[in-house]
């Protein structure tokens, strides 16, 4: 993912230029989402974000602008090119699941499929119906559905239209804590299971953590980080990314499981880390820490009930809120974030330079799934 | 036969009816459409124009329409050079003149119900793959099903009532123009109450049963 001053893309690649003037905000970016994986896009509500999917998506004209996706013009503001929505081979799944009401589940999910059968990417219904579990649902009105049904619907039916890639407009804002729960654990398995492209608007930097493979950060109209997960995570120079879920992800590899307790031991550049539950030795597994969880200490403690502590390096100390700040930590070619009190700071003396004990309370885990070309 | 019996003119008078509310709901749905989305300077005008017919007395909409559909009215001269016939006491000038008169009976329905959708609906639609024509038919036209039926019961119930303006356009012709307000008018004007009473009544239940399945099947739809 890089700035791409030309907009001409690569053929594996969704490349953008967009200039959009409302009149209380501006939308200007410049920029290449690769064709794989998932690609979060955070920022704040206003930062932009459903501007850039709906001009993506065709919904929204731009003051000027050029899209390319997989080296085909599907925009070009200067010749006047612009493909109409319904010719642009995406899938949209908005806040609100928008099933059409006077049709069955089933004939809201053939509406896109029957429309979309010149497209060259096949998917297959069973395969989608299973995935998401809607096999029982099928006959049913959307009336019927409860929200978290009615989404994983939506998510369907915008996977049946062959879409080259997805566009999901924060799918999860409008559910409750279980049901985004139950929804995240069924996009993990699309992301494992199939090869179709999805760029993630959300606000909430936990979903975007849990899910996304790219991320780009979205500031008043304009992208101001972007790259692979770890690397923009990485960035707590960045105040829209520190808030309460602020974190880091690492990729480990799994070493070995310890059957007494029900422990797994993954690897990564940092050394080694527990994580509960029984994981495939020799599998990737994506690591989330978040910055609360992680505290440190001058020498390695002993006499604690806390099982991953693992020497790191200070590489930078940033102010996070009043009482808080958020520490940056290197370990091998990994980082880390912790998040301490400013107190604590001053009171250790941390400097850049300096080598700790990160102890980590928690860690959350995500086996990765099988990409395209990986 | 027809002209003979009550039933002449109420068979003429549904004629008309379903054939100006056909015309009508091909008229309307677009114009409806545009009402309802449109930001133009004009649609203020455009509106008042649609609604006159409430507000006129019928007599002055037939004797306008007697003049421009007449042999020497603008749209009645070419009419005449066109097909050989005058528009003026003929039955398409009565469908003519009860599509103008019905108007608003079918535009005000189908403009709520437009302004009703849900535009994100039809957003949906458009990402998975509908032409915007594709769209109407398949999403927002069964969504605002009640929007036509009440469209189309209004305007037919409102052509069947109406009485001023075909007295004005269509005269009183068996068969061609002698729709049933007008035979009533007749025979009551002839002192042959036994006659007017017959289609009295005929129409009164006729009405009747048009407005209460219009009744039941609005209840239906919202129902579901």
């Amino acid at each position: 993912m890089s700035t791409n001053t030309t907009t001409t893309g690569t053929p594996a690649s969704i490349a953008m230029r967009y200039v959009l003037s409302r009149a209380d905000f501006e939308l200007d970016v410049d920029l290449e989402i690769p064709m794989r994986g998932i690609t979060g896009v955070f920022g704040e509500s206003g930062a932009g974000k459903t501007s850039l999917l709906r001009c993506i998506a065709g919904l929204e004209q731009p003051s000027s602008g050029r899209l390319v996706v997989d080296g085909n013009v599907w925009q070009d503001t200067a010749s006047r090119r612009s493909l109409p929505v319904h010719q642009r081979a995406i899938g949209y799944v908005f806040q609100e699941p928008r099933l059409f009401s006077h049709l069955t589940v089933h004939r809201n999910l053939d509406y896109g499929r029957r429309r979309a059968q010149e497209r060259a990417v096949n998917v297959d219904f069973e395969q989608i119906v299973a995935l998401l579990g809607l096999e029982s649902m099928l006959q049913r009105m959307p009336d019927a559905l409860s929200g978290g049904e009615a989404q994983r619907v939506s998510i369907a039916r915008a996977l049946l239209c062959e879409p080259r890639f997805v566009l999901m407009d924060e799918p999860l804002a409008a559910l409750d804590k279980a049901r985004k729960a139950e929804i995240l654990q069924f996009l993990d398995r699309l992301h494992a299971e199939l090869s179709v492209p999805i760029i993630y608007v959300s606000h909430n930097i936990g979903e975007i953590s849990a899910l996304c493979d790219q991320l780009l950060v979205m500031q008043r109209g304009r992208v101001i980080a972007d790259g692979d997960l770890q690397s923009v995570l990485m960035r707590t120079d960045l105040p829209a990314l520190a808030g309460e879920e602020a974190g880091s992800v690492v990729v480990a590899k799994v070493a070995s499981y310890d059957a007494e307790y029900g422990l797994t031991c993954v690897r990564f550049s940092g050394g080694e880390l527990f994580v509960s539950g029984r994981h495939e030795p020799g599998s990737e597994l994506r690591v989330r820490i978040r910055a609360n969880d992680v505290s440190l200490c001058r020498v390695r403690p002993t006499g604690t009930t806390i099982l991953n502590i693992l020497p790191a390096v200070v590489e930078a100390v940033h102010p996070d809120a009043e009482a808080t700040v958020l520490v940056r930590l290197s370990l091998g070619s990994d980082f880390l974030t912790a998040r301490i009190t400013r107190r604590s700071s001053v009171e250790l003396n941390l400097q850049a330079g300096d080598e700790v004990f990160a102890q980590i309370k928690s860690v959350a885990v995500r086996k990765i799934g099988v990409e395209p070309g990986k | 036969m027809f002209e003979t019996t009550s039933m002449g003119p109420l068979l003429l008078s549904i004629r008309l009816a379903t054939t100006t509310t056909l015309v009508l709901l091909i008229i309307a749905t677009p114009l409806a459409w545009w009402l309802a989305h449109t930001t133009s300077r004009w649609k203020p005008g455009i509106q008042a124009t649609v609604a006159l017919p409430i507000v006129l007395p019928p007599t002055v909409i037939g004797f306008y329409l007697l003049i421009v559909l007449g042999p020497y009215g603008t749209i009645g001269r070419w009419w005449v050079e066109v097909t050989g016939d005058a528009l003026t006491f003929s039955f398409t000038g009565l469908v003519i003149a009860s599509c103008i008169y019905s108007l608003p009976f079918a535009v005000q329905p189908l403009q709520v119900a437009f302004q009703s959708l849900d535009r994100r609906d039809v957003e949906a639609a458009r990402t998975l793959g509908a032409s915007p024509l594709d769209a109407f038919f398949s999403v927002a036209a069964p969504l605002s099903a009640h929007g036509f039926l009440n469209a189309i019961v209004l305007s037919f119930a409102h052509t069947l009532g109406e009485f001023g303006v075909v007295l004005m356009v269509g005269g009183n012709i068996p068969g061609e123009t002698r729709v049933i307000s007008i035979a009533i008018y007749d025979h009551v004007e002839s002192l042959d109450y036994a006659a007017a009473h017959q289609m009295s009544a005929l129409l009164l239940a006729f009405a009747f049963v048009v407005l209460l399945s219009m009744f039941v099947i609005n209840r239906r739809l919202s129902r579901r």
